[in-house]
């Protein structure tokens, strides 16, 4: 059973969507999907535990062995992942019940959890996979099931948003078909790793350098990579609240992922830095993100389109980590996957718990809302402070490690820039947290209180592991120095 | 002695989350026991560091007793028992000649503990990450401290901001300074950086100088401490600006620019009080010149200026508090805060104004107060040390501050002419909370041994009461005493005009003023109207370019996505075909 592990993680919430959808009630639905989420989490943290040696499993479907059959491999840096999306999927799910209540009509709860369950093995299959084309097989799966799932929102703008992603997550799939169709005419393999050696003596070729370049297009239209990221603030901010939730926390960071594995895991670290120089392509744009995001952030009146565009920030922050192309880069980048998960996941669900209350997310009605929801805005001002990066916090932990990595470059400027991103980050979390506190409720907004525990509970789960995580990083710490150096090639 | 070394600013801060919760008996017990407990927990931690904690690849020393930590801790202590007293019950004037008491703003007293709690967190913080994060939490539960008292006194929210604002440029400083410093030496020690020879140096002390109240930005002191509540000014004036003086105490003894920066301090607060009529902002300006002597001599850094330093801050923090308290008292019970407006209330409030006039005498360093024990060491200092001009300028300093702090302060409020005011006399829990503060300060006076044995360098062998010192001080008392009597007509206001002598500093450098305020007055307006305009035009062009409508955040149509796409990727094929 238990060398059934990387299959059982992406088959038990593939077979459970079908499930929910048969049963057709969306109470058990529901209970599915949770309990599914549940299972993956606890198979995610052991595969975690069991490969954190430095080991690597290798799991062949249906015993075929790879390259010819589609092989699972799992390493520290993948489990990480794993353990990101299942852990916030694990927080979210029993969360979602009361909030899919109050924003999806009755007739729409069971295809909600299906689909929820679909963008979960989806996300989960294209971490655990190491095989080119079965990520882009999973990844298709996520993006369709993330379509439907923002175009249920309240809002009416939802279905634009979710037809715009519609359009440019398709270019992106396509992107991605083509790079994996290319290394394929080049090599006649789709599996990662043999992919990665048989590649090597073929650098100088303008096939490979092309499929570099469609790959590297592609994610960056899924992870929001400045400027493609047009279709973002729109999708979280009109999607349902738990599923902006779900989206900001693992989406692009599952992306992100993909990313790293392509770019080390087959082209390798030398010809992404040294040929392709992809460095000089990263820097720029992350900066750009970090800037001209944070600033738009500011000027935003709904608090979850502030979120989502203080998100395509932190996405510059990766993106930075990588082009700084340095072991604390990195590792920084790595970090932030999971950091960035927990803040934007607990900041969002405070989202969904004022959504819940107030029935809106724009400034108004947050505004006056410090003493009627005390737990929820404190979460709001933990969370915000972890974003900024304040010490004790995870968002200190990766700002302080990417800081190091711009030093280690010798690159100021950008420390100076990377520090002006958290002080403007204060800035539109502060104007948040003056509505709250430190005005009156405005008279056309309801008097309201404090969301059920139930909402409360999941929220500050989240909170405190911002916190934990934030005095304790020696683990997250060192899985994702482990996993910096085996990409790397250092280790 | 406990097992586990407990950080005592931990019960202070923990605590103040317990105030909320209770009522009554339990919660004037809470109050007065947190900080006996947290004295009690300072004393009994062996001196050294005791726990290590590991963050990233730092070591953080969350507890280490040291000497003069130590002694900060102990007075931070006090002042938080004694401000918790007093601020157990606000007195309000019932319009019947006596006082009706209502529980103190519990948003205040919590921050209050909270702050107290942060503030000895500071003393005994090992290294500078642990020292950053109770500086900011000291930042953040001050500003509480202040804005908790916008409902009684609107004045009080804007000052939060401002304060607010100062202290987050200065913790973004200082956190510059401090990352780079743990970058640069690889190690997070809190250790003496006065040769500052490094950047990081320069940036730890100019945050560290925001919060003892150095120039550039001294007026924040007196800008956000009078908006406060009585109580609230009293834990306010305790603890932010001698928390500076420890750190500097601690990390830059000796460093020869705070002897500058500190003199100026003291002048500025002398001239600024001088011109003052408001009684609290009086006492704020004090605060400046009285951190300035210790600033002054912690540039000095002899063994014998650090002690004074030292044992100057222990004093000033009692008596200061005392003063505030009388302050307070009088403007609960009045409603009044300017000179102007108060006199004669020595009639109705005795014991009040006794108090407030042992804290005067304690401040102007009359013989067997608190003040003349400790003042007396800096001065002392700087004369041993040499420093002629400076020893000249502090004693003269020490002239001015008795002149226009010492006596202004009892006089305008509890004699001069009567103001026609009849307050009762303060609530009973107000005076005790004086009476331990004015007991404090005369049994320091008198016995200040034990004060002198806590001091950071032994043995202190100086005698503070000697012949040549009384003579020396009640010269300088009786000189600053004759001046204050023989200035006072001027300082009235008179109807009548006689052109005399006095026409010249009375009318002629008046008329400069004002000649030369109206002449900068153009110049000002002029220069504000650009700052506002310019300003405006900022945020106009940052709104322009970021705002709702911006090319950043308009939804664009799915071509122009598509746009960007094909860009990207035609850019980087074309480049990778040029390589």
């Amino acid at each position: 059973m238990s060398s059934q592990l990387p299959a059982l993680q992406l088959v038990i919430p593939l077979l459970s969507a079908p499930l929910c959808f048969l049963i057709g009630k969306a109470r058990i639905a529901w209970a599915i999907a949770t309990l599914a989420s549940w299972a993956c989490a606890a198979i995610a943290v052991t595969l975690l535990l069991r490969v954190n040696d430095g080991s690597v499993i290798e799991y062949a479907f249906g015993n075929w062995p790879g390259p010819w059959g589609i092989v699972y491999t799992i390493d520290r840096l993948n489990a990480f992942v794993l353990v990101i999306v299942s852990g916030i999927a694990a927080v979210i799910l029993p969360y979602s019940w009361p909030s899919v209540c109050r924003e999806i009509p009755p007739r729409l709860h069971v295809l909600f959890y299906t689909a929820l369950l679909l963008c979960l093995s989806g996300l989960l299959g294209m971490t655990i996979t190491g095989d080119a084309f079965n990520l882009f097989v999973l990844l298709e799966i996520s993006s369709l099931s993330t379509y439907t799932l923002i175009s249920l929102g309240k809002d009416r703008r939802s279905l634009t948003a979710a037809f715009q992603y519609l359009v440019m997550g398709t270019i992106g799939g396509t992107f991605i078909l083509i790079g994996v169709g290319l290394l394929y005419m080049l090599t006649g393999t789709l599996n990662m790793a043999d992919l990665a050696h048989r590649l090597q003596p073929l650098e100088g070729s303008r096939t490979l350098q092309a499929a570099f370049a469609f790959l590297v297009v592609g994610f960056g239209l899924k992870l929001a990579m400045f400027p493609l990221h047009l279709w973002l603030p729109n999708a979280y901010a009109t999607a349902p609240s738990v599923v902006s939730a779900f989206l900001a926390a693992t989406a692009t960071k599952v992306a992100v992922y993909a990313m790293l594995r392509f770019l080390f895991g087959i082209f390798g670290a030398d010809f992404t830095y040294n040929q392709m120089h992809l460095q000089f392509l990263l820097v720029p744009l992350a900066l750009m993100a970090i800037l001209f995001a944070s600033m738009t952030a500011v000027y935003q009146r709904g608090v979850k389109r502030m979120l989502a565009y203080s998100s395509l920030a932190q996405i510059g922050y990766m993106l930075l980590g990588i082009g700084l192309a340095n072991l604390h880069g990195l590792m920084a980048t790595l970090l932030h996957l999971f950091n960035h998960a927990l803040i934007k996941g607990a900041l969002f669900l405070v989202m969904a718990n004022i959504f819940y209350r107030a029935g809106g997310t724009a400034i108004n009605h947050v505004t006056g809302l410090g003493r009627q929801m005390p737990w929820s805005m404190a979460a709001f001002v933990a969370g915000g402070l972890s974003l900024i990066g304040v010490p004790l916090t995870v968002g200190f932990i990766s700002k302080w490690y990417l800081i190091q990595a711009s030093i280690d470059r010798g690159w100021w400027l950008i420390t100076a820039m990377i520090l002006l991103g958290s002080l403007i980050a204060l800035v539109y979390i502060w104007r948040v947290v003056e509505a709250a506190y430190f005005k009156e409720r405005p008279p056309d907004q309801p008097t309201v209180t404090e969301v059920p525990l139930w909402l409360l509970i999941p929220t500050w789960v989240l909170i405190l592991g911002n916190i934990w995580f934030g005095m304790n990083a020696e683990f997250t710490a060192g899985v994702a120095e482990a996993a910096a150096a085996t990409l790397l090639g250092e280790r | 002695m406990s097992e586990f070394p407990f950080p005592p600013g931990l019960v202070l801060f923990l605590g103040a989350f317990l105030l909320p919760q209770v009522q009554g008996k339990a919660r004037t017990a809470l109050v007065l026991g947190l900080p006996l407990l947290a004295l009690v927990l300072i004393w009994s931690l062996p001196a050294g560091s005791t726990i290590t904690l590991q963050f990233l690849q730092y070591a953080l020393e969350p507890v280490s007793a040291t000497a003069v930590g130590r002694l900060f801790a102990t007075v931070f202590a006090l002042a938080a028992f004694a401000g918790g007293l007093y601020g157990l019950w606000r007195a309000e004037p019932d319009g019947q000649g006596g006082y009706q008491l209502r529980e103190g703003n519990v948003l205040e007293l919590g921050a209050a503990y909270a702050y107290a709690g942060s503030a000895i967190g500071v003393t005994f913080a090992g290294d500078l990450i642990t020292l950053f994060i109770f500086w900011e939490l000291m930042a953040l539960s001050s500003t509480l401290v202040l804005w908790s008292n916008s409902n009684d006194n609107p004045k009080a929210y804007g000052a939060s901001m401002r304060y607010l604002l100062v202290h987050l440029a200065g913790g973004v400083i200082l956190m510059g300074g401090i990352v780079w410093q743990v970058y640069a030496s690889g190690s997070t020690a809190f250790v003496n950086m006065s040769e500052l020879d490094s950047g990081a140096h320069w940036l730890i002390m100019a945050g560290f100088l925001i919060n003892a109240g150095a120039p550039p930005l001294s007026a924040w002191v007196a800008d956000a401490y009078p908006e406060a509540s009585p109580s609230g000014m009293v834990f306010l004036s305790a603890f932010t600006t001698k928390t500076a003086v420890y750190v500097l105490l601690v990390g830059f003894a000796g460093a020869q620019v705070l002897i500058y920066i500190g003199l100026y301090m003291v002048f500025y607060g002398i001239f600024y009080a001088l011109m003052e009529n408001d009684m609290r902002r009086i006492l704020a300006y004090s605060i400046v010149n009285q951190v300035g002597f210790m600033v002054t001599a912690i540039g000095i850094g002899s063994a014998l200026a650090l002690n004074g330093a030292a044992a100057h801050a222990f004093a000033h923090i009692i008596y200061k508090a005392l003063m505030l308290m009388s302050a307070g008292s009088v403007l609960a019970l009045t409603g009044q805060r300017k000179c102007t407006e108060l006199g004669g209330l020595f009639r109705y409030m005795p014991l009040t104004a006794v108090f407030g006039i042992i804290g005067s005498l304690a401040i102007a360093a009359f013989p067997f107060t608190s003040g003349f024990v400790t003042k007396s060491l800096e001065t002392s200092a700087a004369a041993y040390a040499g420093l002629v001009p400076a020893w000249f300028l502090l004693l003269t300093a020490s002239a001015g501050a008795i002149l226009y702090i010492g006596f202004k302060f009892p006089w305008f409020v509890f004699f001069n002419r009567d103001s026609g005011l009849h307050p009762p006399e303060a609530p009973r829990h107000m005076l005790w909370a004086m009476g331990f503060c004015a007991f404090l300060s005369i049994g320091i006076g008198v016995f200040p041994e034990p004060l002198y044995a806590l001091l950071p360098h032994q043995p202190v062998d100086y005698q503070a009461y000697t012949i040549d010192h009384l003579v020396t001080q009640f010269q300088l008392l009786l000189f600053a005493a004759a001046a204050f009597f023989l200035l006072l007509p001027q300082m009235q206001v008179t109807p009548t005009i006689s052109l005399d002598f006095d026409w010249f500093y009375r009318k002629l450098l008046k008329y400069l003023a004002r000649e030369f305020s109206l002449k900068t007055m153009d110049a000002r307006r002029l220069l504000e109207h650009r700052t506002l305009q310019r300003t405006e035009k900022m945020a106009e062009r940052l709104y322009h370019r970021y705002g709702p409508q911006s090319v950043f955040a308009r939804t664009w149509p799915s071509g122009v996505m598509v746009l960007w796409v094909a860009v990207l990727l035609a850019g980087s094929l074309v480049l990778y075909y040029l390589r």
